[in-house]
């Protein structure tokens, strides 16, 4: 039974991960109809923040706090690339969807060779404090402090999130966008602003996905192309959540979540199978558009 | 529609040209990206046969992007197809050379079809997303070394004692190797250029100009969507048996790696989509610059240049990158779309000439 919790629990961090990772793409798609391909380098920038900042503190300073600040500056490192990404790069390129996929194609390919230039190709090990390296244990269940951490974040973000939409007027701006985006437009209200404003949060999520994933999965290792491997699994969270459906994206990030980790549990053991959980998750994007082509929560239109 | 004869003539002589580079011992300073000055050098001959590869396999995909419009991001899975088939073939099952071939190009043309079938059920950006996945399941299958036939990370040297002698053992068969890239280059254009001039590939333009349209004539898209992508999965297969017949080494991050699928996404772009001659001057020139620039930073003068300047410099994905989000932004339709601008612009002043003075 505990191993079932246990895993259970872990799904559910990296579920959080990946709605983080997710839903910002989402968003983005929905409103601007631009496929992102810069957000997995958003994750990694997010990351390497984190990192380079912590380098920089003194080392006689509490573990939390520079945990905190480490998260602090995931967030605004990932916000900021983001933010520039869309004021410099897409905004010029409005009216032109297959440029604006292409120029951030380019340009995750640019930053990945910078940051491989450089801090070099192997990995950074991010300073955390022994707190987040512990786990909860009672008997067999093992509850590592780092998911929490995970988890606690995924749930405050979706919670933000779902108020800054529904409640307040750039958010309502950024819904309307989302299902009609001329008409939001021919109300005179200024959409060029919701799509920075939607970058911004995307890459703000970004960032802080990619810190928590260094941090909850990848042994508090940071490396240039973290970001890439994390991208695969946000783009296909979105395409079963349905494109431009936050709460989509939060069911189908905890589906993908569930589903690759029991099957690493189950399978993964066996020789030759150590990235089966990888591709079931693929099998089920597969399955997904088969029975549903507009994923979980698309629109029918 | 007009054929392009001129552009066959240049393309011709460009082609003979080709062939007989190997036999010009010319000694050229600066430009060749090989260690050693000489044209005919096996270094440079390797570089200008991984140039026609890529050429090829970005012709191969124009099909499919600029002509169809079908924005895949999963060619490369067709192409790592192409190496590790062929190679485990010929290394672990001791196959002869035409077997081999044979499984390759049925094991690809199986593959394209059910996962392309499986990807086209979704258009648009989610056909993207799609491919993107099924290319990183290949990537991690490829990674997992199952019953240790792909060699995971530390990738599968090719055995060459199946192949015949004219292509095994490494340097001094660089001259045939650099003939079978142009062959395959050669091949891939004369394919592209008989189906971009039939009445499929007619079809193919009217999809991506307007899917619905060609749906009220009565044809269904989906059909032809599977041909286009079918045609560029096995070119870009035929890429990967040439490239591991060249390089010898099959590596997941090299032939089976995101990079490889949107470096050839650059290359169509940089050249200029819906162009054949665009798309392989974009797939050569790209990897020309690539290894180029490798060279450029291993020069001792660049060592004294100041961090800043030389870590973005040193590294060829940056610049290349670079290059490429200019491009997007200044130069759409890339060196197709500029030249074409430029003998319209050309045109528009003789025609403005004619008029002032009659």
């Amino acid at each position: 039974m505990s191993v079932y919790v246990t895993l259970a629990f872990t799904s559910l961090a990296l579920g959080a991960v990946y709605f983080l990772a997710a839903s910002g793409l989402s968003l983005i798609y929905g409103l601007m109809d631009v496929l992102n391909l810069a957000h997995g380098m958003f994750m990694t920038i997010g990351a390497y923040a984190g990192w380079d900042l912590a380098a920089h503190l003194p080392t006689t300073w509490p573990g939390s706090w520079i945990f905190v600040i480490e998260v602090a500056a995931s967030i605004v490192g990932g916000a900021l690339a983001a933010g520039i990404t869309e004021i410099v790069l897409i905004r010029p390129l409005y009216g032109r969807p297959l440029s604006q996929i292409l120029v951030t194609i380019g340009l995750d390919l640019a930053v990945v060779a910078l940051l491989l230039g450089g801090f070099g190709s192997s990995s950074l090990t991010l300073p955390v404090p022994l707190w987040l390296i512990e786990a909860t244990r009672s008997g067999n269940l093992i509850l590592p402090h780092a998911d929490f951490v995970a988890i606690g974040a995924g749930i405050v973000v979706l919670v933000v999130l779902e108020w800054f939409l529904r409640r307040t007027r750039y958010g309502i701006t950024i819904r309307a966008g989302v299902e009609n985006r001329e008409m939001v437009r021919a109300l005179g209200i200024d959409v060029g602003r919701a799509f920075t404003l939607v970058f911004v949060i995307g890459g703000a999520m970004a960032g802080l996905a990619g810190l928590l994933y260094t941090v909850v999965f990848s042994g508090d290792l940071v490396s240039p192309l973290q970001g890439d491997s994390l991208l695969i699994f946000a783009l296909i969270v979105v395409v079963i959540g349905g494109l431009g459906s936050i709460r989509g994206s939060a069911v189908a990030a905890l589906l993908v979540a569930v589903v690759q980790d029991f099957t690493n549990y189950y399978l993964g053991t066996h020789s030759g199978l150590a990235e089966i959980g990888n591709l079931s998750v693929v099998l089920l994007l597969a399955l997904v558009l088969e029975w549903r082509p507009r994923g979980l929560f698309g629109r029918t239109s | 529609m007009k054929v392009p004869r001129l552009g066959l003539i240049i393309g011709a002589c460009a082609a003979v040209l080709a062939a007989l580079l190997p036999f010009i011992g010319l000694h050229v300073p600066w430009i060749l990206p090989g260690a050693v000055d000489v044209v005919n050098s096996p270094g440079t001959l390797g570089v200008l046969a991984l140039c026609f590869i890529f050429g090829g396999v970005a012709l191969g995909y124009d099909v499919m992007f600029g002509y169809t419009g079908l924005l895949s991001l999963g060619v490369v899975m067709h192409f790592a197809t192409g190496v590790y088939v062929f190679d485990i073939a010929l290394t672990h099952w001791n196959w002869p050379l035409t077997s081999a071939l044979v499984l390759t190009f049925v094991v690809t043309l199986v593959m394209a079809v059910v996962l392309g079938a499986i990807a086209l059920r979704v258009s648009g950006i989610a056909f993207s997303m799609v491919t993107l996945a099924f290319a990183q399941a290949v990537y991690y299958l490829v990674q997992d070394n199952p019953h240790g036939l792909t060699g995971g990370d530390q990738g599968l040297a090719m055995s060459s004692s199946r192949l015949p002698t004219f292509l095994s053992g490494a340097v001094s068969n660089t001259r045939n190797l650099y003939w079978i890239a142009l062959g395959f280059l050669a091949l891939t254009s004369v394919v592209v250029w008989i189906v971009t001039e039939s009445a499929t590939g007619h079809v193919f333009v009217a999809i991506r100009d307007n899917e619905r349209r060609v749906e009220v004539l009565g044809l269904r898209p989906f059909g032809f969507k599977l041909v286009a992508y079918t045609i560029s999965s096995l070119i870009a297969a035929g890429g990967g048996v040439v490239y591991i017949l060249l390089i010898g080494t099959a590596v997941p991050s090299a032939v089976a790696s995101i990079t490889l699928t949107l470096s050839v996404v650059i290359m169509v772009v940089l050249g200029g989509a819906a162009s054949r001659w665009g798309a392989v001057t974009g797939g050569i020139v790209y990897i020309y610059l690539q290894q180029y620039l490798v060279k450029v930073a291993a020069e001792p003068t660049f060592a004294s240049l100041p961090a800043f300047l030389r870590v973005p410099l040193s590294q060829p994905q940056f610049l290349l990158g670079a290059i490429f989000v200019l491009f997007v932004i200044f130069v759409p339709g890339g060196l197709a779309g500029a030249l074409a601008r430029s003998r319209f612009r050309l045109s528009a002043r003789r025609a403005r000439r004619e008029v002032s003075a009659p």
